[in-house]
């Protein structure tokens, strides 16, 4: 682009008055705004001890849990749905003949790798039985890349730890089956 | 005294005086950082305290972490480098900061301290009595453009020359105003004694920025720009300069650099509270008289270190509230306005001196006269605005 392109447009620069040029009101007024902030109450939380006030924990994207139904059975019904919408592919599902008379499928192991995932929240979406949901527990801390993959018993721990604090985020703790969710659309 | 006891003395003193210096120079660091980040609505470094404990002690422990990782870094120098200027440059860099320090009153004096070191008061300065003080407090502070331009060549860089020319151009014309300012004071004083000029100022009451202002806003102003401080640090420069002549630098060299950058700053601190704020005096506090007592001693010390200490606070909260200059206005403040009232105010300070020098009491006349020229300059300055340039594209219409 030239200088004199028709589609840029030169702004003039507001003219200064004699107190700006002086410098003096500017000086003043930038050292009052500094010395204000100075003494203002600070921002920062101080982590370990304190922690910081999550605004809304049902629609914060923390660590994974697994929900269980009423019966305390695993809620999953192993559709691979949240695997396949994984864009990190951090979930694996191995399925089996489920040995409850409700659902066809259940998981007999479910893993999330929590250092592959990139915690958007896509599994959350994908499940049709509400089963994988994110909690807001953000300060996930291991000592070795083995303990950071989730099976399992883990994930559904998460869930006994944090369900009173989070409560479930679907309105009917029922399983449906996948063929009825999809029957309703 | 004998010569073995002046040397004995001196060397004391110079203990005393380097360690503290530098351990200064780093808890000051600490407050900067603290200033930075309470401006900023951030905390600041509050957790370093005592090792292996859990004592915190506001986070004054960090400014021993921070040297102790400095010592322990890997001292890195690039291939490309000439070796021995790199390394001569930030040594004279720090022995020119710190030597400044040896003509730098700190108080006045100390009773005697027994029959061993003489019946003199000790003064609180390592080389008392030097005719040339300020003079040599120049001398020393303007061989830094050598650590810097030295650093600056030897890095090899092209960023870092840059940086180091840039450093070499605004130390060079600010060098001038700050001797203009000091001039005043000299003219007015009769000496070149840093501790002769606190006793001036001590003996009328009047302090220097009371009766030369203009030379107060001069010196302060070239002081910034000498320290290399914002909204002058046109050398370092960290958004276009990557830190200018100290990018190539690591590990201890750096921390040498970053030590005498701040004991530049705290020089021109005590440069100010001596010449301008009146040194050790407070009214009603620290009367001028010669004789003194170890409780008045202690006052005088602890004066001058406040005084410092709020000037030091100016210079880091200047530092938070104004962006940087552009390398063209900064030369054109240096050039355009800075030394012509330099040297204004040196001629101000002469003929008002001669007009008053037979009245009696307070210098009413040239009080009002020294103000009135610091307006008439100012609003003159900001009239005719040299530093104001215009470099958008012309535009043809």
């Amino acid at each position: 682009m030239k200088p004199d392109h028709p589609d840029i447009q030169i702004l003039e620069e507001p003219e200064l008055g004699l107190a700006e040029r002086m410098y003096l009101p500017l000086f003043v007024d930038g050292l009052t705004t500094t010395a204000k902030y100075l003494v203002r109450p600070k921002v920062t939380t101080q982590f370990p001890e304190e922690h910081p006030e999550i605004g809304n924990p049902l629609i914060y994207r923390g660590v994974h849990r697994l929900n269980r139904d009423e019966q305390g059975r695993v809620k999953c019904v192993a559709c691979f749905l949240c695997a396949t919408a994984c864009p990190a592919r951090c979930i694996d599902i191995v399925a089996a003949p489920s040995p409850w008379p409700d659902r066809d499928k259940y998981p007999e192991s479910f893993t999330i790798d929590e250092l592959r995932c990139i915690y958007c929240g896509m599994c959350e979406e994908a499940c049709p039985v509400d089963a994988i949901e994110l909690t807001s527990l953000f300060d996930l801390t291991g000592r070795s890349r083995e303990e950071m993959i989730f099976d399992k018993e883990k994930l559904l721990s998460v869930y006994d730890k944090t369900k009173d604090s989070e409560p479930m985020k679907s309105a009917s703790h029922s399983t449906l089956r996948v063929e009825d969710r999809l029957e309703r659309g | 005294m004998t010569i073995e006891h002046v040397t004995v003395e001196a060397l004391i003193k110079i203990v005393i005086l380097a360690s503290g210096v530098l351990a200064g120079a780093a808890w000051l660091v600490l407050v900067e950082r603290w200033m930075a980040a309470w401006i900023q609505m951030r905390r600041g470094p509050n957790r370093v305290g005592i090792p292996w404990t859990n004592i915190r002690l506001f986070g004054l422990g960090q400014p021993v972490a921070d040297g102790l990782k400095f010592i322990f870094k890997e001292e890195f120098d690039p291939a490309h480098v000439s070796r021995g200027i790199y390394t001569l440059a930030p040594i004279i860099m720090l022995v020119a900061a710190l030597g400044v320090f040896a003509v730098v009153p700190f108080g006045s004096m100390i009773p005697s301290l027994g029959h061993w070191m003489g019946t003199e008061p000790i003064d609180l300065m390592i080389a008392p009595g030097i005719d040339v003080g300020i003079i040599y407090v120049f001398a020393l502070s303007s061989l830094a453009v050598y650590g810097v331009i030295l650093g600056g060549w030897a890095s090899n860089n092209k960023y870092s020359l840059l940086g180091g020319l840039r450093s070499s151009a605004q130390l060079i014309a600010y060098e001038l105003p700050l001797g203009l300012g000091i001039l005043g004071v000299v003219l007015a004083t009769g000496s070149l004694r840093l501790d002769a000029i606190i006793h001036a100022q001590a003996t009328t009451g009047w302090w220097f920025v009371f009766t030369q202002p203009l030379g107060f806003v001069v010196f302060v102003v070239a002081a910034f720009a000498e320290a290399g401080r914002l909204p002058f640090d046109l050398p370092e420069c960290e958004q276009e300069l990557v830190e200018g002549y100290h990018t190539e630098y690591s590990g201890m060299k750096l921390m040498l650099f970053l030590t005498a950058e701040f004991i530049h700053m705290m020089t021109a601190s005590v440069l100010i509270a001596i010449l301008f704020l009146g040194g050790w005096h407070v009214w009603g506090m620290t009367p001028p008289e010669q004789e003194i007592g170890w409780g008045e001693a202690i006052l005088r010390v602890a004066v001058l270190f406040i005084k410092t200490f709020g000037v030091v606070l100016f210079f880091m909260l200047v530092r938070w509230t104004w962006p940087r200059f552009r390398y063209d206005q900064l030369m054109a403040l240096g050039w355009k306005v800075m030394i012509p009232l330099g040297i204004l105010n040196l001629v101000a300070v002469a003929v008002l001196g001669e007009i008053s020098r037979d009245q009696y009491g307070m210098p009413w006349g040239s009080l009002v006269a020294s103000w009135g020229l610091l307006m008439a300059s100012w609003l003159a300055v900001a009239w005719v605005a040299p530093a104001t340039t215009d470099n958008r594209p012309e535009t043809t219409d």
